[in-house]
């Protein structure tokens, strides 16, 4: 993954998304980070970058649980957007429902993620993730 | 991921596919694998057409897909395989030497999870792949089955 790239976290736990920042950087993914708190705030970001003039290249980590929008209803809006829908999308789920894994992967999610319930198996799992972006090239919206 | 879970790799390049494999199966070593060598043998693999090996109801399937290959090329495979409203679940990672970014958008555009540029060095490329081996057979990462009803493509166009 290209130094350019921000990597958008939309995660509502304060703790979820700590343990998430920590081990991208500690498996060497040292790109820009951009919180957001709720799925209302990740959706105003975007639609408002879709107009931007220069492109830029994004990857989205997103909670599947979130307060105002849920997180299945934001992939829904970002895929069905013309621009938008090429930014990958991570969807981090609190347990584990067949039916809203299928449903991500047809409204077009890039992988799908229970997060583990110990944290040193979450750890790993970030720090997993974190070394797939690596070798990973994301592509930039607005060209 | 489940241990049931199919790794299909479309792959022209033998020498590829095997350091593909090998690797691959260092991380994923429950998964089994399945080799196509163009982008027809992966269609009706998944279409349920020829006289090959057919796609098995019930089953996780992920992709890894080159884009050059002969008869119809990897962004090809990927555009049926998103129009198709039970294939489409199927998650498809793009492994190809194209690094043009319009190459990378298409793929994205078209609906691809991921796009990888095979490293040119081999020890890069071995460790690009233990790398994808590693975050798919994380036990959290969940992937959907194709067919959960049982039926197959080939059975509902009769």
């Amino acid at each position: 993954m290209n130094q350019d790239v921000v990597i958008l976290i939309a995660e509502d736990d304060e703790g979820h998304f700590s343990l998430i920042r920590k081990n991208l950087v500690r498996s060497g993914i040292f790109n820009e980070v951009i919180r957001f708190t709720d799925g209302q705030e990740v959706l105003d970001f975007l639609f408002d970058k879709a107009r931007a003039a220069e492109p830029q290249a994004y990857i989205l980590i997103l909670d599947t649980q979130m307060p105002k929008v849920d997180g299945v209803t934001v992939l829904e809006r970002i895929k069905a957007h013309e621009a938008l829908k090429r930014i990958p999308v991570v969807m981090l789920a609190a347990d584990d429902d067949p039916h809203e894994v299928e449903h991500c992967h047809e409204l077009g999610c890039s992988i799908y993620i229970v997060k583990p319930a110990e944290h040193d198996d979450f750890v790993d799992a970030i720090r997993k993730v974190g070394q797939f972006f690596s070798v990973v090239s994301v592509p930039r919206i607005g060209e | 991921m489940r241990e049931d879970t199919v790794i299909l790799i479309a792959e022209d390049d033998a020498g590829h596919f095997a350091l593909v494999k090998k690797n691959l199966w260092r991380t994923c070593v429950t998964s089994s694998f399945m080799h196509f060598r163009n982008g027809q043998e992966v269609l009706d693999f998944l279409l349920g057409k020829g006289d090959g090996p057919k796609i098995t109801p019930n089953t996780p399937y992920v992709l890894l897909l080159d884009i050059r290959m002969p008869k119809v090329d990897g962004i090809e495979v990927l555009h049926q395989i998103k129009a198709d409203p039970e294939l489409r679940r199927i998650p498809v990672i793009m492994l190809t030497t194209t690094t043009e970014p319009t190459e990378v958008q298409r793929a994205y555009d078209a609906g691809c999870s991921f796009y990888i540029v095979k490293p040119s060095d081999y020890s890069e490329f071995m460790a690009c792949v233990e790398h994808i081996g590693a975050l798919l057979s994380l036990e959290g990462v969940k992937v959907p089955l194709v067919y959960p009803s049982g039926r197959t493509g080939a059975e509902q166009a009769e």
